[in-house]
């Protein structure tokens, strides 16, 4: 089996409002259940909006913390989930689903077979 | 030699190691072979492969298995290995390296040399990079296979129409960039042609009930039957309504016209069908004036209904210069946000000469030079652009 992360990309901004969003994310609880019933849910985690990320940098031998994110872009990490399965096949089918629900795009990475348990 | 077809020495002694162990066992009983080390190599380079198989077994790495033995097999294409690449394995081969998640060059790059005759060298050079960087875009994809574990496996149903055609697209990127080389000075380059179109054949041969499937090896089938006629003895682009018809390769032509008769007794149409058709009418008709460009229209607007782009829009506007008149194919043309291929400058040119609108023409036909790299197009337009220049000045 192979781990997989899903990390899911969203625009900035301010999100759908709740009559929107509220179905959407049924659905998306309903995907999660899904993915756990096929033994293949790992880990899910959800974000807070960018704006409250820190980060740290090494700079001259010190670390140094400064107003996050990371990056700034269009587009920004919303959130992710570790799925186990066989293959990329298996993890596209489950990421697919995913992206059809929310219409969000989503990148499907392999999880190094090294810090697999 | 066989580090070079296993990829990896400690893969090859091992292998050699079980080449003498069953030396050993068989030789005293039946005797030596008429070439011992001829019998051992090949040996070693099947207990490789079966080598390789238990360990992916083991180790649930099919697909290394399968490049193993596939690479093995492009390698000695002249030496066959009998039936140690079975049909079914190069089916799912083919799906391997046309995965979706491999980008287009990579898709191209793997299935030229896993499953096409080519060697790395020399696909680098039918794509014109140096081959280095085409070693590293093996390797790269190769590498993406085994990390992300992209299954060696035919798709499942849900997902072989999608499949299929990330696969179909893949052997014919690699038939039109073999038939206008998009860059370089020959117009076409032959290998490409030959290597899409026996990938054509080996999918259709393994996938017969696939209409698309039959359709695409058509369309190649029907293209190819043209080639000789389709450039001059200066390796000049010769148009289809100038070309010598008797220059066609007429074999080809009929492998293609009974493939076409074959996709319309199933009625299941798609774009690679519908353009196999385009073709047959166009190889049906024995002089340029003969060729019926009703049906031609009729077949582009089925094709603007099934699989509608722009691109698409502008060869049927080809068949509306034909059937109504230059106007109205202009007006289609017009529309189309196709600026920077050069075949659109090239047709809107076309269209407007024979109009008699001579300067816009000659303006386009520099449009359509600067738009494309390859010499032997440029030659063609230049040569269009004088003639409407020289219309002009009369």
């Amino acid at each position: 089996m192979k781990q997989y992360l899903l990390s899911v990309y969203q625009p900035d901004g301010a999100s759908p409002p709740p009559e929107v969003l509220g179905p959407i994310m049924d659905k998306v609880g309903k995907w999660r259940d899904a993915i756990e019933a096929a033994g293949a849910w790992v880990f899910t985690g959800g974000l807070e909006a960018p704006s409250t990320a820190t980060v740290l940098r090494l700079s001259g031998g010190e670390v140094v913390i400064t107003d996050g994110p990371f990056t700034e872009g269009k587009e920004h990490l919303g959130g992710f989930t570790v799925i186990r399965v066989a293959d990329l096949d298996e993890a596209l089918k489950w990421g697919r689903q995913f992206t059809e629900i929310t219409g969000l795009p989503l990148e499907v990475r392999p999880v190094l077979d090294a810090v697999q348990t | 030699m066989l580090v070079r077809v296993f990829g990896d020495i400690d893969f090859a002694e091992d292998a050699v190691q079980d080449a003498f162990a069953t030396a050993l066992e068989r030789w005293p009983a039946e005797g030596l072979p008429p070439s011992p080390a001829g019998w051992l190599i090949t040996t070693a380079r099947r207990k490789g492969i079966d080598r390789a198989r238990r360990e992916a077994a083991r180790q649930d790495k099919h697909a290394q298995a399968a490049l193993l033995a596939a690479s093995v097999e492009a390698d000695q294409a002249a030496e066959p290995l009998g039936d140690e690449v079975v049909e079914d394995d190069r089916l799912r081969l083919i799906f391997t390296c046309c995965h979706p998640s491999l980008g287009s060059a990579a898709q191209v790059a793997l299935t030229l040399r896993l499953l096409g005759g080519l060697t790395t060298p020399e696909i680098a050079r039918a794509f014109l990079v140096p081959e280095p960087t085409m070693a590293q875009r093996i390797v790269r994809a190769k590498g993406k296979i085994r990390a992300a574990r992209i299954p060696y496996r035919v798709p499942s149903e849900a997902d072989l129409p999608d499949r299929l055609r990330s696969a179909l697209a893949v052997v014919y990127l690699i038939f039109n960039e073999g038939y206008t080389a998009s860059s370089g000075d020959e117009l076409i380059r032959v290998d490409l042609c030959t290597e899409a179109i026996r990938l054509g054949r080996l999918l259709a041969a393994l996938m017969p009930d696939e209409a698309e499937v039959i359709g695409l090896l058509a369309l190649m089938l029907l293209t190819e039957a043209r080639r000789p006629a389709r450039t001059n003895l200066d390796g000049d682009l010769v148009l289809l309504a100038d070309q010598d018809r008797g220059r066609w390769d007429l074999a080809l032509i009929n492998e293609g016209h009974s493939l076409v008769r074959q996709c319309l007794r199933r009625n299941r149409p798609g774009p690679y069908q519908i353009q196999a058709a385009i073709n047959a009418v166009h190889t049906d008709a024995p002089t340029a004036a003969a060729t019926d460009w009703r049906q031609i229209l009729a077949l582009y607007d089925q094709l603007v209904a099934l699989a509608p782009s722009p691109v698409v829009s502008l060869n049927r506007a080809v068949a509306v210069a034909e059937v109504n008149g230059p106007a109205a194919a202009l007006e289609i043309v017009d529309d189309l946000e196709l600026d920077g291929y050069y075949v659109f400058h090239s047709i809107r040119a076309d269209l407007l000469a024979r109009l008699g609108r001579t300067s816009e023409a000659a303006a386009e036909y520099m449009a359509a030079i600067a738009t494309t790299g390859n010499a032997a197009e440029q030659r063609f337009l230049r040569s269009q652009r004088s003639r409407v220049n020289s219309a002009a000045d009369r």
